[in-house]
């Protein structure tokens, strides 16, 4: 009796396995697979726009998503690449990771010469060249900011702040006043601080903003240990326990965004995404929030933010290189930017789209982030190659054992820079 | 006599690796060549961005991995969180199973009610658990402050000290599902002849648990305790999600994922994986051999 | 002691636990009711249910299917594993033959390398098996961490079956099968629903082999669908989605342990006594 029924289960999964398993290599002959976006606006806003150039082209296109954190995606995209699988011909690749992944892809240059790169940024067509080979096209990018509370500082009588110890005055004036009036969770600043690349994002701020470089120089020489990254995590770690909340230590983008959204800070470093969510309807603070440029350091500082954001590039390993080369020059192309910038307030690479004049109506604030972005500070992710993640790793402990207070900034640079050094032996 | 006793072991004997055989082949199929290409290339400097360029080293790897301090701090992570959590998840386990053994009214919601966490994915779970650990808008906090535990928001996730604590509270929390069931299904297999008799010796429930249930629930016990030592010595999922990449909490498959994806150094990476497996493999001898189980003559 | 006193303790001792276990759920469908900027405030319910959250994890990918999907590869785990492990208990737990011991530390030996570790061998094997993107491949991969665990679980309960029951069914002339399948497999019960069903959430909760071998949305198991849910940007991460997901995937769940909490409870002297 009891053996008769798991035949019969069994049998009922055999007939699922072959409606439901089905067998499938993603891409079938003669089409093309590009990895882009997780589920969400983002995924469509890809998915409308493969659409279009597929009907264009005649050529079928498959949409794949890919996970949302993307340490999670590096390590996928690595997994299908070091195989040589051509299952994927398109990639969408973070700023950081030409170097990481660069053997994998094409030289764009051939098809993408000076002249079309022209017209984009040239900090990340400078950041997407590994060793002479353009590896990627540059297709949204994101610029750190600092958001503050327009009606707070107007309300105690201050400017945005122009510089690091501006913004620490204004902030302990304000944190203090606003506890006294009941306001016992106001922060003064809120940023990235948990130990993973956003805190080497906003560390790498802190210290080119005192000129204290880019950890590693373009020559590839680390130059970490010096004055002024030293005064630039001083300052920092001042901050921490007065403020900082303690727990900032281990905030991300969103941990920070809830902070400040919910009224609880008076600035936020952040990137732009958080603009459209600090304003919408349900927002506490909606109509209260200003964004500007990230304060320099001291009156010789100079006020940066760091370049994030997405490129295309295509697979070695594709059977269809000339169509997704293709298709990586539809998707990046002045009008398809212009478009995703309309409908989701993704910030294009081509320059002249901060002028457009359509472009500026959908995101008055697009305007004021263009110096921002000339301004913009890479990562060091070309130089260091394949290391960039043991550089960024080595600099974001550095930087959390400062804030942490369990070494001084000075001590802390010394030996990253002893670190760094043996590391450098290999880019 | 003799005879019949000699065909009839042969037969089971025969019948044993034709039971076995299965198994072994499926395992030997899906374990065989991943552990065995990882252990082979731990002595190599084989690099993700070109697997094919690689070089054998010898026990390099093996000898930077001995003179890494960050190494040996999540060693040392890694083995105070399996010690901590695994003893509070065995006692709490054992007092969930004992409690459901019981008769009680609603025994079913309980039993039911204990399995969600373990049933919650973990990606998800841990994700939660960092949300609700948040020092200003997390409900841990908000509850402690509400009940009058602390009077200043405790930085959970920041803290060096707290952070570790907050780990294993969640991992309390999510396996000690796993571990009751485990116990469950061991006591609710346990000849009732034993307690009858006790009973009626008159003899106190609590000499009873010691002296009668707990040694014949040693073997499901320590099968238990085994797979949770296994697991935790191997954590990495709940961990990596709630404290990513930070020293503080970064156990030994934290460090071997940092070398093998983050960094691409799949020969030094296999090396840290190989030593986890060997490292684990002298926990699961000592125990085994002071649990006393597998031991030929039990069967 | 006083008895109802006690009694008054045990049940305070349930209610606390009760609490533990079932409060972060309770947050998580607290949470998966808040829109936009509730979720920065630690309400205790939402002022105003959205239940469109519910309503989007569903419009945005096919998410009927992934929970099918991790329905088949969850149910076929469990019945391959435990399959193959009752017939290696029996031989493992009751008969005597030489590298017993040897095997049995072999087994455990499997499950001790960090998952990351073989990822890239199963990799190429479900490569070259042709499985890549198939949920066959997902089931085939899970039988690394599920086996070793059911072998053990299952040897140890077997070898505490009456040495009686064996032999009365040898005198009958019954074949080593037809033990293991007639008369072992009805007292173990307990056992089985047990351990079937730790594999079973082992294998619905996996995520790092059901991300890396498959490929397309069709494919893809729940765990992964939930960690592919994005906002707007590629920072936002839209929480009271991911909430929602996590409550519709953990239902089922429930739903089944509710299901086989009778054969959990329904003890080994109850099958003897049939038997």
């Amino acid at each position: 009796m009891r053996s008769d029924r798991n035949v019969l289960v069994l049998g009922a999964i055999c007939g699922a396995t072959l409606t439901l398993c089905g067998h499938g290599s993603p891409t079938a002959a003669q089409e093309l697979a590009i990895s882009c976006g997780a589920v969400g606006q983002e995924l469509a806003l890809c998915q409308e726009g493969v659409a279009a150039w597929s009907e264009q082209s005649g050529v079928p296109v498959t949409v794949v998503s890919t996970p949302n954190s993307s340490s999670e995606r590096l390590a996928l995209y690595q997994q299908i690449l070091a195989s040589g699988s051509g299952d994927i011909d398109v990639y969408q690749v973070d700023v950081i990771w030409p170097g990481i992944l660069g053997t994998h892809f094409v030289d764009l240059g051939a098809d993408f010469d000076e002249e079309v790169m022209s017209a984009y940024f040239p900090s990340l067509v400078q950041n997407n060249t590994v060793n002479g080979e353009l590896k990627m096209i540059p297709w949204f990018t994101d610029v750190g900011l600092l958001y503050y509370r327009a009606d707070l500082l107007e309300q105690y009588g201050h400017e945005p702040p122009t510089t690091w110890e501006e913004l620490t005055a204004a902030a302990e004036e304000i944190q203090a006043a606003e506890r006294a009036a009941g306001n016992s969770r106001m922060q003064g600043l809120v940023f990235q601080g948990n130990a993973y690349e956003g805190l080497t994002c906003n560390a790498l701020e802190w210290v080119y903003s005192y000129g204290g470089g880019t950890i590693v120089d373009e020559a590839g020489e680390v130059t970490i240990n010096n004055p002024e990254a030293v005064a630039a995590l001083d300052e920092a770690a001042g901050w921490i326990g007065t403020i900082s909340p303690q727990g900032v230590l281990a905030y991300q983008e969103e941990e920070a965004r809830g902070v400040f959204q919910a009224g609880h800070s008076v600035f936020m470093r952040n990137w732009p995404y958080a603009w459209a969510l600090a304003n919408a309807d349900d927002s506490p603070v909606k109509d209260k929030v200003g964004v500007v440029a990230l304060p320099k350091g001291g009156a010789d500082g100079q006020r940066t933010g760091v370049l994030g954001g997405w490129n295309l590039a295509v697979s070695k390993y594709s059977d269809m290189q000339e169509e997704a080369v293709e298709l990586v020059a539809y998707l990046t192309s002045y009008e398809e930017q212009k478009r995703r910038a309309i409908e989701g307030a993704y910030n294009p690479t081509i320059t002249a789209l901060y002028e457009d004049p359509q472009v500026l109506d959908a995101n008055p604030f697009f305007g004021e982030l263009y110096d921002t972005f000339v301004n913009a500070v890479a990562r060091p992710s070309s130089v260091t190659g394949t290391r960039y993640n043991q550089v960024s790793t080595e600099f974001w402990n550095a930087v959390h054992a400062t804030l942490n207070g369990t070494v001084t900034a000075e001590q802390s640079l010394a030996q990253l820079e002893r670190r760094l050094d043996r590391l450098a032996r290999n880019w | 006599m003799a005879r019949r006793e000699t065909e009839l072991t042969r037969q089971r004997l025969r019948s044993a690796w034709l039971f076995l055989t299965p198994m072994i082949v499926v395992l030997l199929m899906v374990a065989g060549w991943p552990l065995a290409r990882t252990i082979a290339l731990s002595f190599t400097d084989a690099n993700l961005a070109d697997l094919q360029a690689r070089q054998f080293v010898g026990l390099l790897n093996y000898e930077f991995l001995m003179t890494d301090p960050d190494w040996w701090r999540s060693v040392w992570n890694t083995v105070f969180f399996t010690v901590v959590s695994v003893s509070i998840e065995t006692v709490l386990g054992l007092m969930i199973a004992l409690a459901l053994h019981e008769h009680f009214k609603g025994r079913g919601l309980l039993r039911a009610a204990i399995l969600i966490p373990w049933a919650i994915p973990t990606v998800v779970s841990a994700q939660m658990w960092r949300w609700m650990f948040n020092d200003v808008y997390g409900v841990i906090n908000e509850i402690m402050l509400f009940v009058g535990l602390t009077s200043e928001p405790w930085a959970w996730l920041a803290d060096p000290q707290l952070s570790m604590a907050a780990v294993i509270a969640v991992d309390v929390w999510k396996t000690t599902p796993f571990m009751a069931l485990l116990i469950l299904a061991g006591l609710q297999m346990l000849p009732q002849d034993c307690y009858e008799n006790a009973r009626i010796d008159g003899v106190h429930p609590v000499t009873t648990f010691f002296r009668v249930t707990l040694p014949l629930l040693k073997p499901a016990l320590l099968v238990a305790i085994i797979f949770r030592t296994l697991d935790a010595l191997r954590m990495f999922d709940l961990v990596y999600v709630m404290q990513g990449n930070k020293v503080d909490t970064m156990t030994m498959s934290i460090y071997a994922r940092q070398q093998l994806v983050d960094f691409q150094d799949v020969g030094y990476g296999s090396a840290a994986a190989t030593l986890v497996f060997m490292i684990i493999a002298v926990f699961t001898v000592i125990y085994l051999t002071a649990g006393g189980v597998g031991r030929e003559e039990k069967a | 002691m006083n008895g109802a006193w006690r009694r008054w303790v045990f049940y305070a001792l349930l209610i606390i636990l009760f609490i533990y276990t079932v409060f972060p759920f309770y947050w998580a469908i607290n949470t998966s009711l808040m829109s936009g900027s509730e979720l920065f405030e630690a309400r205790p319910w939402p002022p105003d249910p959205a239940w469109s959250n519910y309503v989007s994890i569903f419009r945005e990918q096919p998410f009927g299917r992934q929970i099918l999907n991790s329905v088949f590869v969850a149910v076929s785990v469990v019945l391959l594993a435990l399959s193959l492990s009752v017939l290696a208990a029996y031989a493992l737990g009751r008969i005597q033959f030489r590298g017993r011991r040897l095997l049995l530390f072999t087994i455990l030996g499997v499950s001790m390398f960090p998952q990351i570790a073989v990822l890239s061998g199963m990799f190429e094997l479900v490569r070259s098996l042709g499985l890549y993107n198939n949920l066959l491949s997902l089931v085939l991969s899970y039988m690394i961490f599920t086996v070793p665990f059911t072998v053990w679980v299952l040897t140890t309960f077997m070898r505490e079956l009456p040495k009686e029951l064996e032999e009365a069914a040898f005198v009958d002339g019954a074949s080593p099968f037809v033990i293991v399948t007639q008369v072992f497999l009805p007292l173990m019960g307990p056992a089985l629903v047990t351990t079937g069903l730790l594999a079973f959430i082992a294998a619905w909760n996996e995520f790092l082999f059901a991300l890396t071998f498959t490929l397309s949305s069709e494919q893809r198991t729940v765990p992964v669908a939930i960690a592919l849910i994005s906002g707007a940007s590629a920072f936002e991460l839209p929480w009271a989605n991911i909430m929602a997901a996590s409550v519709v995937v953990t239902v089922p769940l429930i739903v089944l342990v509710l299901i086989f909490q009778r054969r959990i409870v329904s003890g080994l002297t109850a099958g003897a006594v049939k038997g």
